[in-house]
């Protein structure tokens, strides 16, 4: 009776192919999908990316040695001596060799070549060039090849060099032998790391303060450290220059010093990248053990040795990612220093004034990759510090909840309040000289700051952009992205696709919006590429909206779907349902507190983002937060804080309604949630 | 008792391997199962049961070997073209939809109309005795009233093949044995083919129509619960399911072995003379001959009798749990359960000498080298 099939057991696996399973027709759409979404992203951002870096190390140089000329006499015969233009330039040294160093536009004119060259003279002139694709203009006809030309002298000084195209470094070496250029490199660091500290503590006390004590208004504070968000990061520094500007009623305050600089952009930058601090930290407050303190306690440990031998502990891993993405923020930020910086250049400038100063469309290249390396570095650490984060959490740990200390809770009140001041005070100077008639001079009520359609900027079409803008990323980014985490979490098999497929879904979050800006004009505004067409239109600023915010979108996608059992799609197709079914009716309905979270994280962001779009918008698609900067730039002051409060505005409002259609939504879908 | 009938098997799984890089979670499994059959792969965490049953499924592909279910070749078929409902240990009920809903949801898109499938949802409800609680969502029922959905949820369609996933072990041991009965009684009603992985012994014992015992990857045995109690084939086995003595013992003759020095008669076994080998014997089949009192001196001439000594006793309530010790019995303690009743006749208590017997066709001889 008793079989025993493990003496006819082999132990090696006999050779040969492994089994490969047919695909279901749910395999073939879900993996069909995601090469879809795959795709998206790399024409979105890893070809631009790609596109830039090498427009980076591309040079271009006129080669002299390419071209040979030959003159006749005064009655147009030749006699057959050839002339090089590098011998030429060598003989005349009409140009230096920095002067042959060109940008993709260079043109160089060939008559200095010829000092006796008049363009009434009778003399006859022949050029070619030596190499096939050696290219030179003759007015604006372009020739190339090695057929001579015949020119007479007037049409001879019309003639051009174009510059050929190499690949190397010079780039980068001509960056870091421009000290004004290289500068950049060491304020941005300067400012990043100052900004920095000062936000992870000030957010790090106010945290501790909603998280460990007993003080009042808990939930007032928690709304006021959440506004800055809310606006373009621009705004503060509209509000500084009120305040302490050259006609700043605050201005003696500074004693001198000049608020337009490495102050404003610090000061500034504490405002728009506190909210982001005061999330990260307070979350790993919330998570920490009571259980840990008890026993300090129990130990009779002062509460001074208690704060630095628990609290900070459970809070590293929060502290260094808040210090992280705040420093990633700062050195990424274009618009503040734009507006208050002064003469203080930062990277993320830079890149701007050479692209729309200069139009050295190269050298913004090199920029942008040097604005790259920190970014991704900081990048990098804050994800492996979260990660660590996570795996701390414990199932058995007991919240911690304060007592009530009359003392300190009135210290940390009053703390909050500074800080809520602080904030609210910026906001309130933007609102207020939005509302004057001629800051500081005459500030009587009016609302002639708001009539946009009498200043450059776009006028109130840009602020309709604006929320269009809002709308369909918040729609098309949300689909994409949620479509995009499900597929990639819930896909079986196909192990590298989804590897690839993540690693570029966290990519954006390490590249500034500069950058992609950039990177789109020079992938886009290609003659050549056939995506060409969305150039100038919404449809390209909706793309580089959900493409920079694609990463924290994704993370939260995922992190819902996490949670979700892992079996539904096994049990729906052993029950022989389309797995798009199980989508409609269960990943969806389940997942929809966080889909709406996506989707006002993302309306926010195409509401305030300045960096990405400054390049990619055109007349007919101008933005409210573009606007504030344009407005800015011309002198506009009031408008621009006009325009920025009415983006604060909409954004609040935005947050409401999201907040009611939650609840609303959620009271009516999610029953189920309710024991 | 039905027989597996290599001919005539409903599922028939052939030299299945299942390779994780290097290591190797099935090796060269086969298998047949006989339409209506209850069986359970039965192992310790990591064996491989759950790969087996998932490679059934479709879920997670075999690396090489092939899966026969009512004739027809499935082994590459996703699982959406096989023909089974399964149940997992976390249940996966779509926490959204009411339990009614729950248990529709792969009725529809079969051509059922509205009122079909109404009225199936309702008599599933009833199977499962469930029926005033349709409207309720899952997180409101307790973990085995969820249970009980899972499998009407996967039993809706009627496949041809049930597939249980650890299906009882998030519940309460009281729950668990009442399930237990209801989730047998079930399957006996539907004559459904059933295939239920479990690390639990006695969910085994008590359900299964046949036990499939795995280790390492490996089938160690398939029998039915009684074979593989009364008869394992393998150390593992026996040490795996119930308690088991075992001793260092030298085989000296075909049903003879030597343990220390004492000399046992022994069970017919494959391990050949001379060789190393375990003696092996379960607790409760050490038989109580008394004191050395009654001990005549017929008792010492007596094949597999031994004079032992109580070292201690620990009493677990329908029966005592004995340390035996003897100089002349090699290494270690020999565990026996006695009932209450022997113990009081034969007044043992710890420290007192006795006699016991090792019936013969209870002592089990394995390979040494097979542990």
């Amino acid at each position: 009776m008793v079989e025993s099939v493990r003496t006819q057991a082999q132990s090696k696996m006999p050779a040969g192919p492994a089994i490969k399973g047919k695909l279901s027709r749910d395999d073939l759409i879900m993996r069909g999908g995601m090469i879809v979404i795959a795709l998206y992203l790399v024409v979105t951002l890893a070809m631009p990316l790609y596109v830039m870096f090498s427009k980076s190390l591309s040079t271009y140089r006129f080669d002299l040695s390419a071209f040979e000329f030959q003159v006749s006499d005064e009655a147009g015969n030749f006699d057959g001596t050839i002339l090089n233009g590098a011998a030429l330039n060598e003989q005349t040294g009409a140009f230096d060799k920095a002067d042959l160093n060109t940008n993709a536009d260079g043109r160089l004119g060939v008559t200095e070549f010829f000092p006796e060259f008049s363009f009434r003279s009778p003399v006859q002139y022949q050029i070619r060039s030596i190499a096939e694709d050696g290219r030179y203009l003759v007015g604006s006809t372009l020739y190339t090849g090695t057929e001579w030309q015949q020119l007479d002298s007037n049409t001879f000084r019309r003639v051009a060099l174009r510059p050929t195209q190499s690949r190397g470094l010079s780039n980068f070496t001509e960056y870091f032998s421009t000290p004004a250029l290289t500068n950049s490199i060491k304020n941005s660091l300067i400012i990043a790391a100052i900004s920095t500290v000062i936000t992870v503590g000030l957010s790090f006390w106010f945290a501790y303060a909603l998280n460990r004590s007993c003080m009042r208004f808990k939930g007032v504070f928690r709304l006021i450290a959440m506004m800055p968000i809310l606006v373009p990061s621009l705004l503060p520094g509209i509000a500084l220059v009120y305040l302490f500007g050259n006609q700043g009623m605050l201005k003696e305050l500074l004693f001198g010093a000049s608020i337009y600089g490495p102050l404003g952009i610090v000061i500034g930058s504490v405002f728009f990248t506190f909210p982001h601090a005061f999330i990260i930290i307070s979350t790993a407050l919330a998570i920490s053990d009571a259980r840990l303190y008890e026993a300090a306690t129990s130990l009779r440990a002062s509460p001074w040795r208690t704060f630095w031998t628990v609290t900070i502990p459970g809070a590293r891993y929060g502290l260094i990612s808040a210090a992280f993405v705040v420093f990633n923020l700062v050195i990424t930020d274009f618009g503040l220093p734009k507006v208050i910086g002064g003469q203080f250049n930062v990277l993320a400038v830079d890149i701007y004034k050479q692209v729309i100063g200069q139009q050295n469309f190269e050298m913004g290249a090199v920029v942008s990759v040097i604005l790259v390396i920190p970014a991704i570095f900081a990048f990098a650490i804050d994800r492996l510090v979260q990660a660590r984060q996570v795996s701390s959490l414990s199932a058995r740990s007991v919240p911690f909840q304060p007592k009530p200390d009359r003392k300190m809770d009135r210290i940390f009140l009053i703390y909050c309040t500074l800080i809520g001041l602080f904030i609210v005070g910026i906001l309130a100077v933007c609102q207020f000289a939005a509302l004057v008639k001629f800051w500081p001079y005459d500030l009587s009520l009016s609302l002639k700051n708001y009539q946009f359609n009498r200043m450059d900027g776009g006028g109130w079409a840009a602020y309709y952009n604006s929320i269009k803008l809002g709308l369909l990323t918040a729609v098309i980014g949300t689909a994409v992205v949620f479509f995009g985490a499900y597929l990639v979490e819930k896909s079986k098999g196909f192990r590298t696709g989804r590897a690839i497929f993540q690693g570029f879904a966290m990519l954006p979050m390490a590249i500034p919006g500069m950058v992609l800006g950039l990177a789109y004009i020079f992938f886009f505004n290609n003659p050549d590429n056939p995506l060409n067409v969305i150039y100038g239109t919404m449809a390209i600023l909706v793309v580089s909206t959900v493409t920079h915010f694609y990463t924290v979108s994704h993370l939260t996608a995922v992190t819902a779907l996490k949670q979700m059992d892992g079996e539904f799609e096994a049990v729906s197709a052993s029950l022989k349902q389309p797995t798009m079914k199980l989508f409609a009716r269960v990943t969806v309905p389940v997942c929809l507190p966080a889909i709406l979270d996506i989707s006002i994280y993302l309306f926010v962001n195409a509401m305030t983002t300045v960096s990405a779009v400054v390049f990619l918008y055109s007349t007919d698609t101008a933005l409210a937060s573009i606007a504030v900067l344009n407005m800015d730039d011309a002198g506009d002051i009031a408008p621009a804080a006009a325009m920025g409060m009415m983006i604060f505005y909409t954004n609040a409002g935005a947050r409401i309604i999201h907040l009611i259609a939650s609840r609303g939504i959620l009271g009516r879908t999610q029953a189920w949630r309710t024991r | 008792m039905i027989e597996a009938n290599a001919g005539h098997a409903y599922l028939k799984i052939e030299n299945m391997w299942k390779a994780f890089g290097d290591f190797l979670a099935l090796s060269d499994v086969s298998l047949d199962i006989s339409e209506g059959e209850f069986i359970c792969f039965l192992g310790p965490s990591g064996c491989g049961k759950t790969t087996l049953l998932r490679a059934i499924a479709g879920l997670d592909l075999q690396t090489k070997g092939t899966v026969h279910q009512g004739g027809k070749d499935v082994s590459n078929l996703p699982p959406s073209q096989r023909d089974f409902g399964i149940v997992f240990q976390s249940y996966a009920l779509f926490p959204n939809l009411t339990i009614e809903k729950n248990i529709a949801f792969g009725l529809e898109n079969t051509g059922r109309k509205k009122p079909e499938i109404d009225a199936r949802v309702t008599e599933l409800l009833i199977l499962v005795g469930l029926e005033e609680q349709r409207k309720k969502y899952p997180a409101q029922l307790s973990g085995g009233q969820q249970q009980r959905i899972a499998l009407a949820r996967a039993i809706a369609t009627n496949p041809g093949l049930l597939l249980l996933d650890e299906p009882l072990s998030a519940l309460d041991a009281k729950v668990r044995i009442h399930l237990r009965h209801e989730i047998k009684e079930l399957q006996r009603k539907l004559g459904v083919t059933t295939v239920m992985v479990t690390h639990d012994q006695e969910e085994a014992l008590s359900m299964a129509d046949r036990i499939v015992v795995i280790n390492h990857g490996r089938i160690e045995q398939v029998g039915t619960p009684t074979e593989i109690y009364r008869d394992p084939s393998t150390l593992f086995v026996a040490g795996f399911i119930g308690d088991m003595n075992h001793f260092d013992a030298v085989v000296t003759a075909p049903e003879r072995i030597t343990c220390g020095n004492v000399e046992l008669e022994c069970a017919p076994h494959s391990v050949g003379q001379g060789a190393r080998a375990i003696m092996a014997i379960r607790p409760e089949d050490v038989i109580p001959h008394g004191a050395d009192a009654d001990a005549s001196g017929e008792v010492e001439t007596q094949a597999n009798t031994l004079d032992v000594q109580v070292t201690s006793m620990e009493f677990l309530g329908s029966y005592w749990r004995c340390h035996l010790a003897g100089e002349n019995f090699g290494q270690g303690a020999l565990i026996a359960n006695f009932s209450m009743n022997a113990v009081r006749r034969l007044g043992l208590s710890e420290g007192k000498n006795m006699m016991i017997e090792l019936p013969k066709s209870r002592v089990m001889v394995f390979d040494a080298a097979g542990s």
